[in-house]
Parts: structure tokens; sequence; C-alpha cells
């Protein structure tokens, strides 16, 4: 490449820059494609898979608000970020949406301005340790040395747990997974300690995950959610309420499955609100109205999504527990579509 | 240049602002500051703009407020409730501490390396070369994690030792190797200890003043005093006997397997080592090439014609092509110090508490801080690398052949 | 004088005997190679067991691997239980540790073509006992190779050579009155073409182009690390004559400028340099615009080896005696004729050998995009292959992979510069 290309790319960027910086929606509409932030690769949130394809919970959200959007679950450009990068990422417009387990806390809301439009899964931070060790609860782990994976709140709930109990730890803080995993893996260390869902993730690629167990412990609040920027109210409902679509469609009973019919019609009014077929919610939102059918269609409703990804078929054999609909004893609770 | 004479011009004329070589050099002065003053302000404006749209500001306040993370290795006292500026200065001093140990290792490599290379056995010369060439041609990166892979997948963890039959044991039951570090025994400093010390400093200037005291006399009268025995006898004699005198004073605190961890004793720390061996042998190949290259620099007149003066071997390498040949070498090895102390910045990658780590690493993130803590990290790099630079002007100048 | 024939004295000579065993073939060679003083016996004996260390280690480890497997379970299976690597991790993701994760599997032929080409327009740059007619199409080989790489419509690298081909048509022209002029009116026209025709260029004229367009996002694996190394060093090497030379300038400001953004760059690691790109750059691109992190990182890389390659050229520019730049000035040449003519020419000789060093270790260090999360070589191995349930666990086989790539071609790159520096040699001593 010489010079002159990458002048000429500036000079594109910044014919660029005059039909953009209308609102995201529109931004989004005009490119035909939604950039989301996911992480690096962490198996059933968003991983690729061998045909470079991103499969996951996270990715699913994703997914589904490009089918909202655009009407195309395929149009999405996944943004790989650290936890370094991902702030700025969505700061700067390089990504529309982050969702990329980041657990929503007041300094990232208030102070770094970003909009956190719901939780997708609500999580805690745990410990997993060799069973031969033979530990039973995180407090027996005097002097341990812990590998805790870097870039979430980790390493704040964990200095505050191991603070208020009074025993002493010597951390070892590691960039990605696979990393963390080998260190453990070697005896390197003799905890890993991260959100569960992702222990959980981590343990079903061990040769042997009978050996780790899971500590009942779990030490912090960690409410994963998707986030946009501040300011830019019209996106945030947008995501909000694709996310909310997804939620109400299981408390419902609409899946992929029966969607096609359920979208001629049906008895139960709310449902036709949600998919379209009744009033102008889609309207209202600024995108089609059948914007919630394409959403659920796209991957299915927030059950589907969990069982495929996460849920206890799948080898990280997450059982839903604080995830179940708030109508099964769980925390997952979408407004009224009205 | 501007060193043409150009005939008086009797009046100014403004197409002399771009035809005269008197007056040229301002016109493309003064262009050069306008564009670099609009295109600094364009960055700014847009900084700003930028910054305003996202609702956020440039606030170094964050420094003061607890970093409520935990750091591993602290040469200085650090608990999770230090200031986030402590924690940056905690990884000053391990990204301090790591480049000192890698530049006096990496030079010993070198040097080892570098004059082997150049020995007239052929096994060993070119087995340098393979060493040279392999640390040479694959990035760094690479080498710091293989090299750390290697640590962790080969040394047993602390769990072997344990146990009535353990699968790894203490070297003589006083230094411990685990995949999380090496475990020395501390000394312990009883009463008394104190005159010990002072003892070994006394014998250590001794030894420098005997050594001056010989080569005085060699310079004055021709006679050569031994310098090998006297020394080591000048170094341990006298601290031993003062040590033996005292009581010994002296004990030595040796690591034990306790809990989950070896307690007791000083520990070196898994990443620690895996870093400063990586950057040691990965620098020591270049330091290898520059000391050969400056061992060669030297035309072979100049021992010939030491050898013509009658001086032996060891002579013609200690007091004519040493003192050449590191006119040669210290430019280009002080500046692979600098590469050092900047790949020291990929302890990222292995785990270990440095700046990068910490300040551009977990501050970072848990801040948002992006701008302010690159910038920090870049300050604290740069002063550094002007130190180290202004240090190899002045010696530069001190060495410089003087020349018309 | 007779020919006297005594009996004692021979005829003819005696057949030279055969020197002593320990004085002539591999005994000698051995005594006076390994075995010339006690300590060099010491050093082979430790050289040979270090051999046999290393060796002993990893060759059945290598001779033993199994390849041909899809999973770490199954090869171990395999294996049962004998410690040998599992080389079919390079078979099954041999893809995407070339190509990265997201390049479309059917355009491989893409990238690889390219890479082909690249030899084709090197050569005559590396070889310059080849035509000079050849330099054509390394001229136009950038566009042709954003082409095919990236893809999409046809008009932007075609916009980006018209742009160049005219500017270095109005250079052309103007040059003859003053390089300045020449220089910059050569520029301007170029961006008066890329403006003009950008606007020409439909926002669609991707769609329904002949090559897939690809987004920069979706590069990755090793020609990640080969775009970057090739890309920034040919943009760096301008850029670096151009402060090297301004560090050298009579004008202060000009000078201060220069050195200032000198010291800087090699003041700071390279990975605070991508910190900026990553969390940081985006913050100073005019609001609303976006540009993609290729483009952000190569921006930097280059920033940085420009900063290196300026100081190999101010060493070259030292190191010409005072007398050419006198003999310059006597001939009566200006500034821009004398540096084009006569320093340069002769300061980029010498530079070379220091200029593919940087080129050398910019390469390597490419390698460090993979802390801010893009996909080269060794951020698919630590990303995407580590972290996938297959192949978690592969550390050896990879890690050994990218380490024999990158030392393949940084070999063979330092051995092209030595070769190069005989070549060049025209001192005799």
């Amino acid at each position: 490449m010489k010079k002159s290309v990458f002048f000429g790319a500036l000079t594109v960027a910044g014919l660029a820059a005059g039909v953009a910086a209308a609102g995201t929606l529109d931004d989004v509409k005009a490119r035909g494609k939604l950039n989301c932030g996911v992480t690096t690769g962490l198996v059933g949130f968003a991983a690729p898979d061998a045909n470079g394809e991103w499969n996951g919970f996270d990715v699913s959200v994703c997914r589904a608000v490009a089918a909202a959007v655009l009407g195309d679950a395929s149009a999405v450009e996944f943004v790989p970020t650290t936890g370094k990068t991902r702030f700025t990422a969505l700061a700067s417009g390089e990504i529309d949406m982050l969702a990329r387990n980041t657990t929503w806390t007041f300094s990232r809301d208030v102070d770094l301005k970003f909009t956190f439009v719901g939780v997708n899964y609500y999580d805690g931070q745990g410990f997993m340790v060799p069973k031969e060790l033979g530990v039973s609860s995180a407090k027996d782990l005097d002097g341990a040395t812990v590998c805790i994976q870097t870039g979430t709140t980790t390493e704040l709930n964990l200095a505050d747990f191991f603070r208020s109990n009074n025993i002493s730890y010597e951390p070892v803080p590691i960039e990605t997974n696979a990393e963390a995993q080998q260190q453990y893996l070697a005896g390197a260390c003799d905890v890993y300690t991260t959100d569960a869902s992702g222990l959980a993730a981590t343990r079903a690629t061990f040769e042997a995950p009978g050996d780790h167990v899971l500590l009942p412990e779990i030490i912090s609040k960690e409410p994963l959610g998707p986030l946009v920027r501040h300011g830019d109210n019209e996106w945030g409902d947008v995501v909000r309420w694709t996310l909310n679509a997804l939620i109400t469609a299981e408390e419902l009973g609409v899946t992929s499955a029966n969607i096609s019919e359920m979208a001629a019609g049906t008895n139960n009014p709310e449902i036709n609100r949600l998919l379209g077929t009744e009033g102008t919610l889609g309207e209202m939102l600024g995108v089609d109205a059948d914007w919630a059918m394409k959403a659920i269609s796209a991957g299915g409703n927030y059950g589907e999504i969990f069982e495929k990804n996460i849920g206890e078929s799948t080898p990280i054999g997450l059982a839903r527990g604080l995830n179940a609909q708030w109508t099964d004893g769980g925390l997952i609770y979408s407004p009224p579509f009205r | 240049m501007t060193t043409m004479t150009d005939p008086p011009q009797e009046s100014f004329r403004l197409s002399m602002l771009l035809n005269d070589t008197r007056y040229r050099s301002y016109t493309f002065q003064f262009i050069a500051l306008i564009v670099l003053i609009s295109s600094i302000a364009f960055l700014m404006s847009n900084l700003f703009s930028n910054l305003a749209a996202a609702g956020l500001n440039i606030s170094y306040q964050f420094l003061g407020s607890p970093a409520g993370y935990d750091i591993n290795q602290t040469l200085v006292e650090y608990t999770s409730q230090s200031t986030n500026a402590r924690a940056a200065l905690v990884g000053i001093l391990n990204t301090l501490l790591v480049a000192f140990l890698a530049c006096v290792t990496a030079t010993v490599f070198g040097v080892i390396a570098g004059v082997l290379r150049l020995s007239n056995n052929w096994l060993v010369s070119k087995l340098m070369s393979f060493y040279v060439e392999i640390f040479r041609n694959i990035p760094v990166l690479i080498w710091i994690i293989i090299i750390f892979t290697i640590m962790i997948a080969v040394l047993p963890g602390p769990r072997a030792f344990r146990g009535d039959d353990p699968a790894a044991s203490m070297v003589l039951n006083a230094v411990a190797f685990t995949n999380r570090g090496v475990y020395i025994p501390a000394p312990v400093w009883g009463p008394g200890s104190l005159v010990v010390v002072a003892t070994f400093i006394l014998s250590v200037i001794g030894v420098f003043a005997y050594r001056r005291y010989a080569t005085n006399l060699l310079y004055a009268t021709g006679r050569l005093l031994p310098m090998g025995w006297p020394s080591l006898a000048i170094l341990f004699v006298p601290t031993l006997l003062v040590y033996f005198i005292m009581g010994m004073p002296i004990g030595l605190d040796y690591p034990a397997l306790k809990g989950f961890n070896f307690s007791g004793g000083i520990k070196v720390g898994g990443p620690l080592i895996a870093l400063w061996f990586a950057l040691s042998i990965y620098t020591g190949a270049f330091i290898a090439e520059n000391v050969r290259a400056g061992i060669q620099a030297i035309s072979k007149g100049q021992s010939e014609a030491a050898g013509a003066l009658g001086l032996r071997p060891g002579r013609i390498m200690n007091l004519v092509v040493l003192p050449q040949a590191l006119r040669v070498i210290i430019p280009p090895l002080i500046s692979q110090y600098l590469n050092i102390t900047k790949n020291s910045s990929l302890a990222i990658a292995v785990g270990y508490a440095d700046v990068t780590a910490t300040l551009g690493g977990i501050t970072l993130n848990q801040t948002g801080r992006a701008i302010e803590c690159v910038l920090l990290l870049m300050l604290f790099y740069l002063t550094i690398s002007l130190s180290i630079s202004a240090i190899m002007n002045v010696y530069n100048n001190s060495v410089k052949l003087k020349e018309r | 004088m007779s020919n006297t024939h005594a009996a004692f004295v021979r005829t003819e000579q005696v057949p030279p005997s055969p020197p002593p065993a320990n004085a002539a073939g591999p005994v000698k060679w051995a005594k006076d190679n390994l075995f010339s003083t006690p300590f060099y016996s010491v050093l082979t004996i430790v050289a040979l067991y270090v051999i046999y260390l290393i060796l002993g280690n990893t060759l059945p480890w290598i001779l033993n691997g199994v390849w041909g497997t899809s999973s770490l379970a199954e090869c171990r299976e395999v294996l049962d239980g004998v410690s040998a690597g599992c080389f079919s991790v390079l078979t099954e993701r041999w893809n995407q540790l070339l190509f990265g994760f997201k390049y479309p599997a059917d355009q491989y032929w893409r990238p690889a073509l390219t890479f082909l080409l690249f030899f084709a327009a090197a050569a005559p740059v590396l070889f310059y006992k080849l035509p000079r007619k050849l330099l054509l199409f390394t001229a136009i080989f950038p566009f042709l190779a954003y082409y095919l790489i990236w893809g999409g419509t046809i008009l932007t690298p075609i916009l980006a050579l018209v742009g160049t081909v005219v500017g270095y048509l109005v250079y052309q022209r103007l040059v003859s009155g003053s390089f300045a002029a020449g220089f910059f009116g050569g520029i301007a026209a170029a961006f008066v073409v890329w403006i003009i025709g950008g606007m020409l260029v439909p926002d669609n004229a991707n769609e329904g182009a002949m090559l897939q367009a690809v987004p920069s996002r979706d590069l990755g694996g090793f020609m990640l690390n080969m775009m970057l190394g090739v890309a920034c060093v040919s943009l760096s090497v301008p850029l670096g004559i151009a402060l090297a030379l301004g560090r050298q300038s009579d004008m202060p400001l000009i000078k201060w400028i220069c050195v200032i953004f000198i010291e800087f760059i090699r003041g700071v690691p390279l990975i605070t340099l991508l910190f900026v790109a990553s969390v940081m750059l985006a913050y100073f691109f005019p609001p609303g615009t976006t540009t993609d992190l290729f483009l952000r990182v190569v921006i930097m890389i280059t920033m940085f080896s420009a900063a290196y390659i300026a100081e190999v050229i101010r060493g070259g520019l030292a190191a010409l005696p005072r007398g050419q730049y006198e003999a310059a000035d006597s001939l009566g040449l200006d500034y821009p004729q004398a540096m084009r003519l006569i320093i340069l020419p002769q300061a980029l000789k010498i530079s070379i050998p220091g200029i593919v060093n940087v080129a050398v270790g910019l390469f390597k260090d490419t390698t460090l995009v993979s802390v801010i999360s893009m996909f080269d070589l060794l951020g698919m191995i630590r990303g995407p292959i580590l972290a996938s349930t297959e192949w978690n666990g592969v550390y050896w086989e990879l890690l050994g992979f990218a380490a024999l790539l990158f030392f393949v071609v940084c070999y063979g790159i330092s051995q092209y510069s030595q070769w190069l520096e005989r070549q060049l040699a025209t001192d005799h001593r």
C-alpha cells in the first residue's frame, strides 16, 4: 500500500463524515449493518466457531437487534473488544451497542455516560478449585493464589471479599480466558475466579470437568446487559425493547417454532401488539411493524436463546436459576408491551 | 545548505520570500508553523467536541481515589485501599526492577555469546550463532509467552511438594522452584548483624583500594603484585571472622510449605522470572551481535602492534582491544537497555504487575479513563528514555575521537 | 654437465606418505576446532550435552506427532499417553492461522495471489540488477493489492491510481521550475482528483462488485502480520527520509518539530502507541466519523517505524564526508537538487542494512496488535483457537508454528540484507 491509498481512504472517510452524525438508529439503517461489540472469545456468550461464525448468548442479542432494525439477523458486524477497548469503542461510535458481558455499575452508568438498557443475564462472581484441594468454602482460601481474568469488576470484588473476611491471597491477573485456564490447570494458581457463568463455560472445555468444583459462594452481583451511549434515547429504546420483546415472547409462549402462526393473529392482545398485528408499537419505535417478530425469529425467544447457547443441554450447562422468568421465580421480567 | 553567497540587493520585494535563499527559509518555517498550529487545533477541537458529545471530560481525580484491587508483587507498601496513583507507583517500580535485572543478565548473556561466537571452537561458535539467529528472528512477545508456558508446564506446582513421598523436593532444602515462582531463604537480621554488614562494606572498599595501590605500584616501579587471591581474601576473611566472633547474628529464614503456598523466605514471582529471563535471553542475542561487531571493528594492526610491544594475549585484550571496542559497543548497548525497558511493557502477556498492567491495565479498565491513563503511561516511558539518552550523550561526548 | 647415475640417488620422488592420523582429516579438524585447549574441550563437551538435551526432548515429540485428528481429545486418544505433538491443530485450523477466522473461505485465493504478486513487485526493489521497467509493476502493485484484498468496487483503487498518476504528472511538469512547487503541486493535484473522484463514486458502489468487499475487520492471521509489515515499512521509508532531512535542516522550527516527533516516538513503547490507536485515536477524528482499527493501527505503526528509519538515515547522512555536501554546493546545485542527486543516493545506500533491520524489527512487532484485540497470527492462537472447545490446551504446536513462520521470514530478510551489504560494499577493506 502506498501513501496515496491511505490518503484516499482518509478522504473517503471524511466524505462519509458528511452523511453521518445523525441518530444512531438512522446511521444503522443507512449503513445496513449493525456494529456490535462483543468479547474476543468466551464460549457460550460470544465466540467464533471453526467457520468464523460468531455464536453465543450475547451474539444472539446483537442478531435480534439487527433483525428488528434491519430485518436481517446476519446484518451484524461483530467487533471484538477487550476489557480495555470496549468503552472507548462505544463512546467513540465505533460500535453501536456493546453486548459483552458487561456489569451494570453506578460509575459506568453515571461517570462513563453509558445507558444500560436492561439485564440479559444475572451473574455473580464465583470460584473454581480442583476437587483434590478439598476446599468447600471460599473462606478456606487463606493464602491461596488466585487467577483472575482482568477487565471486569472481578479484581475489585475479589479484593473486597478477602478484605472483609480478613484473609490473605495472592492475585494473578491474566488477560485472556485461555491463558487463565492454562495457568489454573498447570497448578500455577489454586483458584480461578470470574463470573460464575464464565467459570461454567470454562470448566466445560476441560479434559476432565468433573475434577473441578465451583464453590458455593457468589461474592458479587453482576447484572450483565447490553449498553449504548448516553444521550441517544431513540436508539436506547430500540435496543431496550428488543431485549424486552425476547423476554416477553418467552413469557407469552411465543417461540421461533410457532411465531409464524401467532403472527397471523391470536386472541391474546399483548401477543398481537408484540408481533405488530395490533397497535402501532413499531412505528412509535421508528422501525417496521413486525420488528419484534423478526427479532424473535432470528434466534428464538429469551428462553430458546438461553437453552441453545448456555443452557443445561449444552456443554456449559447453566441452570436458569436467577435467570428464570419472574413467573418461575426468577428475576427476568419485562415491562408490558402496551 | 544556504551557504551560497548572494549579491546584495537594494530593496525587499515580495517575490524574494520565495526566491531568495536568505528569506525563503522563513517562508517555509512560517508555512510549517501554520500547518502545525492548524492541525493541532483541528485535532484538539475534534477531541473536545467528541468528548463533549459523549459527556466526558479530562480529569485526573481518579488518581487520588482508592484503586480497589490488589497487586501480587509490590516493592512499596500497598493495599487495595491505596490510591490509583500509588498503584501506578508500584507498577513503575516493578517496571524498573525487571528492566534493571534484565539489563544486567542480558549483558552477561550477550558478552558471553558474543565472545564465544568469535572463539576458535567450531561447535561452540556455531551453537552461539544458532542462539543469536533464533532469538533475533522471532518476536519477543512469542518468546515471552513460550518461556512463561515452559515455566508453568515444566516446574511443579506447590502441591507437588506435599505428602510423605512428594513428586518434587526443594534444592538443598532451601530453594524451591515452583511454577508460581522461586522461593529462596531470606536473611534474618539478629542483633550485631550491623557490624557484619559494615565489615563487609569496608572489605569491598578495601579490595578497591588494594587494586588501586597495586596498579599505581605497577606504573611507578614496574613491580607486579598478585591480584586474584588477595582480593578474595580481603573480601571474605574479615567478614567471616566478624560473623563468627559476633556469634552468627545473621540467620536464614527457609521457605516452608504452609497451606496453599510456601511461606517464609523470599518469593521471586513466576511472571517476574519469566519476563526477566525472556527479555534477557532475547536482548542478549542482540547484545552478542553488538559485542562481536565491536571486537571485530578493532583493526588487526592494533593487536599486532600490542603483540610487537611484547604484551601477553590477556593484556592485549584488556589494555588495547577492549578499551577501543567499548567505544563501539556501548552506544548500541545502551539503546538495547532502552529496548529492554520498553519491551518490559509486554509484561501484560504474563500477568506481571508493571506500570502498563497497573496504570495502563486494571486502573484504565476500572475507571474507564483511557486518555488520561495512556498519556501518563507515555509520559513515564518518555521520561525514562530521555534520561537514558541523556546519559548516553554525555558518554558519547566523553569518548568521542577528537577530530579536526 | 652430464647425467650421472649413482645408485644411491633416487630417480623419482618418493610418493608422499599419508600424514599421521592425528594431523589430517576429521581428527585434525576436531583437534584444531573442537579440542585445541582443555578449556575448549570442556566447552565442546558441554555444547554436545546441550545439543543432546534439546534434540533428545524435542525430536521424539515432533516425530511422533499426530496429524489429522479433529480435536485435542481425539488426538490424546490416538497418542494414548505418549508425549508427542498434536499437529492436527495446524492442518485443521490452517486457514484460520493464515487468513484469520472471518475472511470469506471461498476468497482465500485473493490474499494468496496478492502474496505471490508481492514477490514480483518486490523483486525489482530488492535486486537492482533486474530490468528497471519492472518497477512499473511495483508502482501498480499497491492498488492491485488493495483491490484484491479488500475487494469491493474497482473504482476506489482506480481513483487512487489516477490521483497518483495526475499528481506525478503535475510534479514532472513543475519540478523543472522549483522542486517545492512540483512536490506540493503534485500532492495538491492528487488530492483534487481524489476529492472530486470521491464525490463521483456512488455510495453503494460496493454492491454487486466483481470481487466481494471484505471489511478490514475481517482480516487476520499471518496475512495481517504481513500486510501490516509491508504497508507500514513502505509508508514509513518516505516519511523517515523526510524526518531525517528535517532533523538536519538549518531551519530551527522544522528541525525542532522533527526532533520532538522522533524522540517522542522512540521514547515510548509500541504497545502504548497501539493503546493510543485502540483507545484514544478515535477521539481525535472529526465527530461522527469512525476510522477502522486497521487504518488507525497502520497510522501508529507507520509513525513508529518512520522515527526509527529517520534515525538510521540520519546516521547515513552523517556518515557522508562533508566534502560531498561542499562539492554539491560548489556545483551550484540548490538544496533539493543536491539532496536528490548527490546526498540521498549515497546516504540511502549506507542506510539500507539499517533500514532492513528496522523492517525486521517492525515485522516482529506486528504481533503486538494481538494485545489490542486484533486477530493476527498470535491473536488467533491466543484467542479463538485456544479458547475453542476442540483445541483448548494445544500450546506448543501453535506457538512453535508461529515462531517457525516468523523465523523463516525474518531470517530470510536478514540473509538478504547481508547479501546486499556485500553487494554494495564498494570500499576495499
